[in-house]
């Protein structure tokens, strides 16, 4: 029995696939969906979304998102969402730098700080995402 | 008749402008390609996002959110359009026919009206025709990214919750295929949800953490969205038209170098039957 699974951000589809279980960063607390959920809409925090696919298990690092639940499919509707093993971490680790520079600062161009502070979340995620991948891979579990 | 150097300065110069109008047809033919495959998966995002808010609207009684908020149309009201041209020019009649299309909207409008111009061509126009400019946005580049639109989105809704307009337009050219871009106008604020036909019927989900606030985080992102399709949309037209205006024009060069090579030939054995005759006439005058 599989669940589809459907990431979708305004500029790509970012993942479509049948897949085992899914993991969501529930905004009250995380969320864990088989086949055959009852019908359920959520917003998301921004987080860590996880799924297991064939026994492997994967990951996506969300921002700004939202799940529509089905019985037989999952749609994920986020700003961003970035595969953990495609997340640069060399990169994401200059982008943190780079916030944490415009926080102490004070001065980020052309936002503000809510913006820089976002974006130091935002960065912070994908490098705690793209870490775990990195240290744990795609793992097999039963 | 213009003298042979002359002719020949001309075709010169038309085959430097066909290089150049050659030139920029395929660019706009490359950045046409990748402008549709961005308006294409952006379409999923907007797609679902219109399937939820219809659920919603469907469980919500009614209109509780301010972004859904109805005001009465019917009397004189402050209107706000957006109106989305590119930044360049050299793209055939696309800008003339989105501003021309909004300049007629805003002339039939009784009552308060400003713009938000996005794109050069459009702010400059809407100068020149003496419409007010609220605020104005550029620089998009060749591949829009959704936070790019995000500020025009948030300036937009602020308004509009802030009461200063009652309705909110959108006017963009939407791209129907490589020869056909159809400028539209379509309301953006207040929204109005789609009829909740597709898959499950709204009240049987049950919404985390309510309705409420469900609906309170994604309107704003549901503006910003169809901004955002907007603003791809327009990019794609503006390649499109760009790419055959260009070969218009590239095509209207090779007749121009064709008509004056002809000529050419014809000055040049003018020219040389008058020098032969001159020979001639001078031999026998001996």
């Amino acid at each position: 029995m599989t669940l589809r699974l459907e990431i979708v951000t305004p500029e790509r589809l970012a993942y479509s696939d049948d897949v085992d279980m899914v993991l969501v960063p529930g905004i009250e607390g995380e969320l864990g969906i088989l086949p055959h959920h009852t019908p359920l809409a959520s917003l998301l925090g921004m987080g860590e979304l996880r799924f297991r696919k064939d026994g492997l298990e994967e990951a996506f690092a969300i921002v700004g998102g939202f799940v529509q639940v089905r019985p037989d499919k999952v749609v994920v509707m986020a700003e961003t969402a970035s595969l953990a093993a495609e997340i640069d971490l060399e990169k994401a680790q200059e982008a943190r730098r780079q916030a944490q520079r415009a926080l102490e600062t004070g001065f980020h161009e052309g936002a503000d700080l809510s913006a820089a502070r976002a974006e130091l979340q935002r960065t912070l995620l994908h490098i705690r995402v793209a870490e775990r991948h990195r240290r744990e891979g795609p793992r097999a579990r039963s | 008749m213009p003298s042979q150097r002359e002719i020949r300065r001309r075709i010169g110069s038309a085959r430097n402008i066909k290089q150049i109008t050659r030139a920029m047809q395929f660019v706009a033919a490359s950045k046409l390609r990748r402008a549709q495959e961005a308006t294409l998966a952006s379409r999923p995002y907007r797609e679902k996002l219109d399937e939820v808010i219809a659920d919603l609207a469907a469980v919500m009684s009614g209109e509780d959110h301010p972004l859904l908020e109805g005001r009465d149309l019917a009397q004189p009201h402050n209107r706000l359009m957006v109106v989305m041209t590119s930044d360049r020019g050299l793209a055939g009649a696309l800008n003339t026919n989105t501003i021309r299309f909004a300049l007629r909207e805003i002339v039939d409008h009784t009552g308060d009206l400003k713009v938000v111009t996005v794109g050069r061509k459009g702010r400059d126009a809407m100068r020149r025709s003496r419409v007010p400019i609220a605020a104005h946005f550029e620089g998009f580049g060749d591949r829009p990214a959704f936070t790019d639109t995000l500020p025009l989105a948030r300036l937009v809704t602020d308004d509009f919750v802030a009461g200063t307009y009652d309705r909110v337009d959108v006017v963009y050219s939407r791209f129907i295929s490589t020869l056909t871009q159809k400028p539209v106008l379509e309301q953006l604020l207040p929204v109005v949800p789609a009829a909740d036909t597709e898959g499950i019927p709204g009240n049987q989900f049950l919404f985390e953490p309510n309705p409420d606030e469900v609906l309170r985080a994604l309107l704003p992102r549901y503006v910003a969205t169809r901004l955002f399709q907007a603003v791809l949309e327009s990019k794609a037209s503006e390649e499109s038209s760009r790419m055959v205006a260009m070969k218009n024009a590239t095509e209207n060069a090779e007749e121009l170098i064709e008509d004056l090579t002809l000529s050419y030939n014809k000055v040049r054995q003018a020219n040389i039957t008058r020098e032969m005759v001159e020979i001639a006439s001078g031999a026998s005058a001996r």
